[in-house]
């Protein structure tokens, strides 16, 4: 997993002291990072951002995508941290609260309940999906719940 | 830019409207004329490729394969038995470091060069084989298939060390670069830059014959076959499915439409469990016979019951048919391997040893024992010998049938909707064939000519036309174009792995030692 650095004044600070809250972002929808700013001030928390690249590593790619795998997934990491990082991070910090972020490529509810492991949190928060296709084949949110091993927030 | 996105499909509708209109005025002769012209040009070169050795009925270059995976499995120390459980440990992803996630990983890298070799040769080219060499073909093709897993290690392990990593990130490897910079570290950089340009050369014009009109001039024959046969309207007219087929292929690499490609890429494993499953399933259903097929195919190796070819005829065809079919030795999948991400060149080696046992011991045997045991090989039973149809040059067989139409029979016996499901296959298999070995050639055409786009589009132009010659013209002019010009990548690529075996071995044993020590580590239990 790539680690994204938000700022000289973050970096090392989770982990220490204050609890921490994992927030699965998905770029889109930031209201669950409003419920998780709003929980965090209450209980004096850092948030952690997981921003998720769907992978597998046993999907099937043409030889052009194997040569160019190396650039696209560079591109694709800048791509995401000035597009979906850096505004989320600033738009956290505004709020005082202390953030840290990564991006990781794999599958996204083992990410997001490995990170919330590692970094021992005490909390996640995810947004929930309504679409039909997460009605039938069930979506990141249900599977967090059912995989996490801390309580877990699902925000509507 | 001659070839910009604008003038592109100018000119393949320039191209369509060539054809069509010059099959309007000689819809007859069209197919004939691409023959006469096609065959006059390849013959010398498929005479020079596969003249015997002297004195002998054995050509030359398949000696010349088989002798360097004997030489090869010997030199590792049977690195295929002794490397197997770790090989597939490492396409499970037991090794891979988290950091690498969403880069390429070993499964990725076997799967796409896996989708370049399993294709038409383990179904047309194995009842080519069995119906000129005999059921004896596939005892040597099997043993051609264990032996070559050395030979891929090789090549593989010297593609991933000596790629070119450029500074955007992108990767180029293969047999041109670890003959250019491998015999260059050896001290000869020109032998090195010459033998890298041949091989690059050879490479161009196999990616036109296997890897092109070999398949489009199946999938034509398939096509014909669940059409109608000889009632068919497309009967005679290959340049029409070559048309259609080239105009797929060129919304793919020169349109750049990754969609279809992806869509095959997925598809392509399906069909192969379909293929794998179907042929398990008949050979359960004759489940008694297999132990006969299996005589057959031993008794056949050593005495060729009957083929005109005997022993040698049997043991050339099963040698030439596993090395089209699994290409070790030929040096192409080392393309496709080197994009893999690893810090450790010998475990892609590893690897890619998988793949000849896939594609050859698996895939292409079934196919022939379906073949075999299905009972559409005419045998004599007063003699126990098959029965040899001298005008056709094979085993006498249901209704005359050979290539792909008689393994469509075959499995028709069996499964009577099969034959469709097989059309499809192969028009799937064959399609992710010729979209690996169009990226083959293009990476030896941008070696000779520079990277850049105009160049590729060049190239690229170039490969649509010869799907629809290969589709055109009759299939033994095919399948001699193509082998030999594959076998001829053999020549330059055998040569360049003798010299660099040394450093094979080197990172192998380095590897091996500290895998051994613990200093390689499992990171997933």
């Amino acid at each position: 997993m790539l680690q994204v650095n938000a700022g000289q004044d973050i970096v090392g600070v989770i982990g220490m002291a204050q609890d921490v809250f994992v927030v699965a972002y998905d770029g889109r929808d930031q209201h669950v990072v409003d419920v998780a700013i709003d929980y965090a001030r209450k209980q004096d928390a850092q948030l952690l951002i997981v921003y998720v690249l769907e992978w597998s590593p046993f999907g099937f790619l043409t030889p052009t995508e194997l040569a160019d795998r190396h650039q696209q997934r560079e591109k694709d990491l800048a791509r995401a941290q000035e597009s979906i990082i850096v505004p989320i991070l600033e738009k956290i910090r505004e709020s005082g609260i202390t953030v840290e972020a990564q991006v990781g490529y794999g599958n996204a509810v083992d990410l997001i309940c490995a990170t919330a492991k590692e970094k021992n949190a005490t909390m996640i928060f995810i947004h929930r999906s309504s679409s039909l296709s997460a009605r039938i084949f069930g979506s990141v949110a249900t599977g967090v719940v059912q995989g996490a091993t801390v309580p877990t927030v699902v925000v509507p | 830019m001659i070839f910009d996105r604008k003038t592109q499909p100018i000119i393949t509708f320039a191209l369509a409207l060539l054809f069509a209109s010059t099959s309007a005025v000689h819809a007859a002769t069209i197919d004939e004329s691409i023959n006469d012209v096609v065959g006059a040009v390849t013959g010398p070169f498929v005479q020079f490729i596969f003249s015997p050795l002297p004195g002998t009925e054995i050509p030359w270059i398949v000696l010349w394969l088989i002798i360097a995976s004997v030489i090869f499995t010997f030199y590792f120390g049977f690195i295929q038995v002794r490397a197997f459980s770790h090989a597939i440990s490492l396409v499970k992803g037991d090794y891979s470091r988290p950091e690498d996630a969403g880069e390429v990983s070993h499964f990725q890298a076997l799967s796409t060069a896996l989708a370049g070799t399993v294709g038409l040769g383990n179904i047309a080219g194995v009842a080519v084989a069995v119906t000129i060499g005999g059921p004896g073909a596939t005892f040597w093709m099997i043993l051609a298939g264990l032996t070559g897993m050395a030979s891929k290690f090789t090549e593989c392990t010297l593609g991933v060390k000596y790629r070119n990593e450029y500074a955007d990130g992108r990767v180029s490897g293969g047999p041109m670069y670890y003959l250019h910079k491998g015999l260059g570290e050896k001290g000869w950089p020109r032998v090195g830059q010459a033998m890298a340009i041949i091989f690059a050369v050879f490479c161009i014009l196999g990616s036109l014959g296997g890897g092109n009109m070999f398949q489009a001039n199946q999938v034509h024959a398939q096509v014909v076959t669940v059409t109608g046969g000889e009632n068919s309207w497309l009967y005679g007219k290959g340049w029409i499915t070559g048309l259609i087929m080239a105009s797929v292929v060129f919304l793919v690499i020169v349109e750049g439409i990754r969609s279809i490609a992806r869509v095959t890429e997925k598809l392509v494993p399906f069909m192969a469990v379909l293929y794998v499953g179907a042929s398990l399933y008949i050979l359960i259903l004759y489940a008694d016979r297999i132990p006969w097929a299996f005589g057959h195919i031993i008794e056949g190796a050593f005495t060729g019951l009957g083929v005109a070819g005997g022993v040698v005829g049997a043991l050339i065809q099963g040698f030439r048919r596993a090395a089209f079919s699994n290409e070790a030795g030929v040096g192409s999948a080392s393309i496709a391997h080197s994009a893999v991400q690893t810090r450790e060149p010998v475990t892609e080696g590893f690897v890619s040893l998988l793949e000849p046992f896939i594609d050859t011991v698996v895939i292409c045997t079934m196919t022939a024992l379906v073949i075999v045991i299905t009972g559409v090989l005419h045998l004599d039973p007063q003699t126990g010998q098959y029965v040899w149809d001298a005008h056709a040059g094979q085993i006498s067989t249901e209704g005359g049938l050979g290539g792909i139409e008689l393994t469509s029979a075959a499995y028709g016996t069996a499964v009577s909707w099969f034959p469709y499901a097989l059309a499809v296959a192969a028009i799937l298999f064959a399609f992710s064939t010729m979209i690996s070995w169009s990226y083959y050639g293009l990476k030896a055409w941008t070696y000779l000519f520079g990277e850049g786009r105009r160049n590729e589009q060049v190239y690229n132009i170039i490969f649509c036309v010869f799907v629809i010659i290969g589709a055109a013209m009759n299939l033994s002019a095919v399948i001699d174009f193509a082998d030999a010009a594959i076998f001829a990548m053999a020549l330059v690529n055998i040569a360049g792995l003798y010299v660099l075996m040394p450093v094979v071995k080197a990172e192998m044993n380095n590897y091996l030692a500290r895998l051994r020590s613990g200093e390689i580590k499992k990171t997933r239990a």
